[in-house]
């Protein structure tokens, strides 16, 4: 039986403290919407997350009243773009569909504008990175990031420098609103070891010890 | 199902009338109650089994919500997994 004292704990966690649940995600697979035509990818990418996610932000608002806690976001995660978008080749046509279905919804966010190249790229990713500060500065929902490493692989510095050098093109490059979107990207590096292409040390070990 | 009502503000007449009317009405059983005043503080937890309950969760707290504005009190309600899922393995 819970204490009465226990009860308070809780209520003051939520109220004064703030806890809350940060965020709910569902994450559906857009590997079925594979089409070599954009305009049926995109098609197809809107009405399975409408139809998967339709209800999601009611639900979350349910369960926020049933238990009492606030449910800060609500969001939708989908397969990288950069592998659903392959056949066809038109990434941003898909951004914008994610970006109509995270309007649709009521999601706060929609995650999958992804690419995952810790073991190396294909062309296809390569242009689809290309990609990224434009469906960022077109949407207003999607939200991008591209995997370099894992403990596994190690860290593709390739990538690595040539989104950097993305970056500086973007940024000091034509004022338009793609060049001046920062991309927002993240990477979990490993010290232990690079991809053996790439003579230089990673230099996480570096900053550990410093 | 059970759930936890908590009731938090200063103390006044009529709290707990009004409150346990309001279950009544809507067939809340209240199984465990506990109150207490300190410096003019109310508080008061009750345990209640809401199975049997005319009204949903949902609009049994809104209900609550609306007496406790009326009282000055704030009046929360909450299921009881919360509290088990949070203090028991």
């Amino acid at each position: 039986m819970i204490n009465t004292s226990e009860i308070l704990e809780t209520i003051t966690m939520i109220r004064q403290e703030h806890l809350d649940v940060r965020t709910i995600t569902m994450g559906i697979s857009l590997l079925d919407c594979i089409h070599h035509s954009a305009a049926k990818t995109a098609d197809a990418v809107y009405d399975k997350i409408m139809r998967k996610a339709g209800k999601l932000v009611e639900t979350g608002e349910a369960i926020e009243k049933e238990y009492g806690i606030p449910i800060i976001n609500k969001r939708v995660s989908v397969t990288p773009i950069s592998i659903v978008g392959q056949a066809s080749g038109d990434y941003l046509a898909l951004a914008r569909a994610l970006d109509r279905a995270a309007a649709g919804t009521g999601i706060n966010f929609i995650g999958g504008y992804s690419a995952l190249v810790q073991k190396g790229f294909t062309g296809g990713e390569e242009r689809f990175l290309e990609t990224i500060p434009e469906a960022l500065a077109e949407t207003k929902l999607v939200c991008s990031s591209v995997n370099v490493a894992s403990t596994k692989a190690g860290i593709n510095m390739t990538r690595w420098r040539g989104w950097a050098v993305l970056s500086r093109k973007r940024r000091h490059g034509r004022r338009t609103a793609a060049a001046w979107a920062v991309p927002s990207w993240w990477s979990l590096p490993t010290p232990w070891r690079t991809i053996p292409s790439w003579p230089g040390r990673s230099t996480v070990r570096a900053s550990r010890n410093a | 199902m059970k759930a936890i009502i908590t009731v938090l503000g200063c103390d006044r007449v009529g709290i707990i009338a009004d409150v346990t009317a309001a279950l009544a009405k809507n067939n809340i059983n209240i199984l465990d109650i506990s109150q207490t005043i300190m410096q003019d503080i109310f508080t008061m937890i009750m345990l209640t089994d809401i199975s049997e309950s005319r009204k949903t969760l949902a609009e049994v707290e809104d209900e609550m919500e609306a007496i406790g504005k009326a009282l000055g009190v704030s009046i929360t309600v909450q299921h009881s997994d919360l509290f088990h899922s949070m203090h028991r393995i």
